[in-house]
């Protein structure tokens, strides 16, 4: 089995009186594709923002690689290799493109780095253009070409596919796949076509805990699974 | 005269301070409340009033009390005319966005008190009060116009209190502050409400400057104190909460009168500024607002 | 000709004029562009700070203050000489800004706004305060011995010219630099979208603690150079209006470009002459030009070249 390379224990987060993520343990293993799924507000946005560092955990411990880092402000743990794409797009709209993957490259020869990420996601000839003027789907490619300019060792992907058009999915789909197994892939993703197609793993969050995780297949085969997403909360307790 | 007539001179100046602070804050609390908006030029609508009352007093023949009583009716319905029309053709054009009203008020500032440079002119000029009488304590006398002032500045809040509670126009305003987008869904003109607000607000302050007119002067440098002071009392008493905004003007307008007493105004004055901007960094809620 | 060989060349060019227009100029013009100089230099640093980085300070009066004092008190009252009381005054107008920026870039926004200015406020009444040691309203010449430099006296018209020129053609290169460097990118993703800044791994109060610190020292060098260019230290120079004259400069000039703040200082600095020559009350202009501006050119002057003409302005 592959090592570890993200790992979460008993992660708790609570606004005002809702428990949004209660006690969840999770592992993504180096390399792999791993997709988080769940009904609206099962609490997958709040759970990797609590992976990310863009909220504290109220309880709970995450460790990168073997080394907690819980108490790293976000910044450091970008820095430490954990990207994240938003879930709606944020990239740098009055810049060029090279500008805004520029922002993600650190250190060694800026120019080729930035054109490498860009070659990657198929926007290398848009480079002098201004971001707020690229269509929306490109604008989720350039972020997802930020991520990889920052050449993390998880990649973090908040519904990547919301908004694109099926032709887009086709080559983004084909896109994330090829990442691995240099980088780790955390995928959240509401497009079950996409999810079944990518994933080596599936994790299933509802009202705020796992109910369920386990291969692809197993998840399909899930009862519990089944029953959340079809309705009838009985089913679930 | 020992310490203890002393301070009671020093706290009974203090409330005056106080009552006159307290109609002014108010005034831009309203405005930052209802319209998530910071208005600059608040101390320079306290001039105008001031100025106003001037020009309306000197211009009413007879009894002091005459041209007094008029200024206290059209000053602030002067000014508030004022700060409607800026709101129409400044604020409302920048669709209130915060940085960039408070950069127009900046402006505003200037516009306003240039003009009174230029119409009413550099020397300070006094208002008659509309009456002489005098309090006479064993220590000292004591002017009844100031407690008059006093009284008249709570009757005002408690009128601005009726309106905000128990009127449908009171509702409505408050109905925008909670939640604009809704407040236009149920059919609220909210230009209206804001012009309102904003006429609202510096009408206030013109009254509290018609009030201290008696007292102090007309002078088109005098809205940079109840500026700063306002600007104190409602962060300090809790952005947009009146009744924070109270208590602060309280225990600003009476700790400022005591402590300008004793010791310097101006050390009084960077003790406050100082406090501000520590209470607006570590606890923006105020100190007397609820918790956000 | 390059995108970088345009770049050098306009605003080399640029300087080229200044100094001819130094050296023809009738000494009143030639005079009113040295203190034009200088005070574009501090709308210079307000520019890194607000045109570049975002940073809408309502309290660069303490740092330009800072400058000018630490540099006047450092004359008055333990004798420096020009050197060392420069760059102390420079050193203070980095320093004020940093324990401002620790403190006030935990806020933003408006309340960034209000915090600088208190703090600004209270610096201000401190001079007036502690008036014994300051000079109070009144301020302080700044004594001759202090105002030579190379066996030159920078009380007579044409060492203070050339002193101006080489203060403004270092802060202008330096600025120059400093956009188009690295950094330069980073303090313009800080203002254009500060929380995909942070997921990128930028440390945002680190970031904006350094830009202030930069402003900061543009101010006090300004600060500094104000004072001992024209003799006299006062508190006129730390109230609200000299935090409000930065941003206007920058706001008339362009916002985020290098250029902007010269512009506006030379646009405005004209129009109060031109006024206070009508009348008592020219501070009208500043007021009329803030809102006209605010409400009808946002992107000042240069923005608006740039955004017809000249795309590549940096």
């Amino acid at each position: 089995m592959a090592a570890v390379i993200l790992q979460a224990s008993g992660l708790s987060r609570a606004f005002g009186g809702l428990q949004a993520v209660d006690g969840v343990d999770f592992e993504l293993q180096a390399g792999e594709i791993h997709a988080l799924i769940g009904p609206n507000g099962a609490g997958k946005t709040t759970f990797v923002s609590l992976l990310s560092g863009r909220i504290k955990p109220d309880a709970g411990v995450i460790r990168l690689g073997g080394s907690d880092i819980t108490a790293l402000p976000a910044h450091a743990r970008v820095r430490a290799g954990i990207a994240y794409t938003f879930q709606i797009t944020s990239i740098y709209p009055r810049l060029s493109v090279f500008d805004n993957v520029a922002l993600a490259v650190r250190g060694g020869d800026l120019a080729a780095s930035v054109m490498a990420a860009l070659r990657r996601v198929g926007l290398a000839e848009r480079a002098d253009q201004v971001a707020g003027n690229l269509s929306y789907g490109h604008q989720r490619l350039l972020e997802v070409a930020m991520g990889l300019a920052l050449s993390p060792r998880v990649l973090i992907l908040d519904e990547p596919t919301q908004g694109l058009a099926a032709g887009e999915i086709a080559g983004f789909v084909a896109l994330i796949r090829s990442l691995v197994p240099q980088t780790t892939v955390l995928l959240i993703e509401h497009n079950m076509e996409v999810v079944m197609g990518l994933a080596d793993r599936i994790t299933v969050l509802n009202f705020g805990r796992v109910l369920a995780r386990g291969t692809t297949a197993e998840i399909r085969a899930n009862p519990a699974v089944q029953a959340a997403y079809l309705g009838g909360d009985d089913a679930v307790a | 005269m020992g310490f203890g007539p002393f301070l009671l001179l020093a706290l009974l100046e203090g409330t005056v301070a106080a009552a006159v602070l307290a109609l002014t804050a108010v005034g831009l609390s309203l405005v930052f409340g209802v319209m998530r908006v910071v208005n600059v030029a608040h101390g320079e609508f306290f001039m105008l009033g001031a100025v106003v009352a001037w020009f309306v007093a000197a211009a009413v023949p007879g009894h002091a009390a005459m041209g007094f009583m008029l200024a206290l009716v059209v000053a602030p319905l002067v000014v508030a005319g004022v700060a409607a029309l800026a709101d129409w053709l400044v604020l409302k054009r920048l669709n209130y966005d915060p940085e960039a009203t408070i950069v127009a008020t900046i402006g505003l500032l200037y516009i306003l008190q240039q003009s009174a440079l230029t119409f009413f002119g550099p020397t300070p000029r006094p208002v008659e009060a509309p009456f002489t009488w005098r309090i006479q304590t064993p220590w000292f006398g004591y002017s009844g116009y100031k407690l008059f002032v006093v009284l008249a500045a709570i009757a005002i809040l408690l009128a601005v209190w009726a309106f905000m509670t128990r009127t449908r126009a009171g509702l409505v305003m408050r109905a925008t502050q909670v939640d604009r987008q809704t407040a236009r869904a149920f059919g609220i003109n909210v230009d209206r409400v804001y012009a309102g607000t904003f006429a609202l607000g510096a009408g206030l302050a013109a009254v509290a400057a018609v009030l201290v007119v008696p007292v102090s002067q007309a002078h088109y440098l005098m809205g940079g104190d109840p500026l700063l002071l306002s600007f104190i009392v409602v962060i300090i008493g809790g952005l947009g909460s009146l009744r924070g905004t109270l208590v602060a003007a309280l225990v600003i307008g009476l700790g400022d009168g005591v402590i300008s007493m004793f010791f310097s105004p101006t050390l009084a004055k960077i003790i406050a500024t100082l406090l501000v901007a520590l209470v607006l960094v570590f606890r923006p809620q105020g100190l007397f607002g609820a918790k956000a | 000709m390059s995108v970088t060989g345009k770049i050098w060349a306009l605003h080399l060019g640029v300087l080229v004029m200044l100094a001819v227009a130094q050296a023809v100029l009738p000494a009143y013009h030639a005079n009113n562009l040295a203190r034009i100089m200088v005070l574009a230099v501090f709308a210079m640093g307000y520019n890194i700070a607000f045109g570049y980085t975002g940073l809408l300070s309502l309290g660069h009066a303490l740092f330009f203050g800072f400058g000018m004092y630490g540099m006047g008190l450092a004359v008055w009252q333990v004798e420096w000489t020009f050197f060392p009381a420069v760059v102390l005054g420079l050193l203070a107008g980095g320093a004020s800004a940093a324990a401002v920026g620790m403190l006030a870039l935990r806020t933003a926004g408006v309340s960034f706004m209000i915090v600088t200015l208190m703090f600004a406020q209270a610096g201000y009444l401190t001079v007036l305060y502690f008036n014994q040691y300051t000079g109070g309203d009144q301020g302080f010449a700044v004594e001759a011995f202090a105002r030579q430099v190379f066996g030159y006296d920078l009380a007579q018209d044409t060492p203070r010219a050339v002193a101006a020129f080489v203060l403004f053609a270092v802060a202008l290169v330096l600025n120059l630099v400093l956009v188009r460097s690295r950094f330069g990118r980073v303090m313009a993703a800080m203002r254009e979208n500060e929380e995909r800044s942070r997921m990128l791994g930028y440390d945002v109060f680190h970031v904006k603690l350094r830009v202030m610190v930069i402003s900061g020292l543009y101010a006090g060098a300004a600060g500094a150079a104000f004072g001992v260019l024209f003799g006299y230290v006062g508190a006129n120079f730390a109230t609200v209006q000299y935090s409000i004259l930065p941003m206007l400069y920058v706001l008339m000039g362009g916002a985020g470009v290098v250029l902007g703040p010269l512009l506006g200082a030379v646009v405005m600095f004209y129009l109060i002459d031109i006024a206070s020559g009508l009348t008592s009350a020219h501070l009208l202009v500043v007021g009329v030009a803030l809102v006209v501006l605010v409400l009808f050119a946002p992107r000042g002057l240069l923005g608006m070249v740039r955004e017809r003409w000249l795309p590549w302005l940096p």
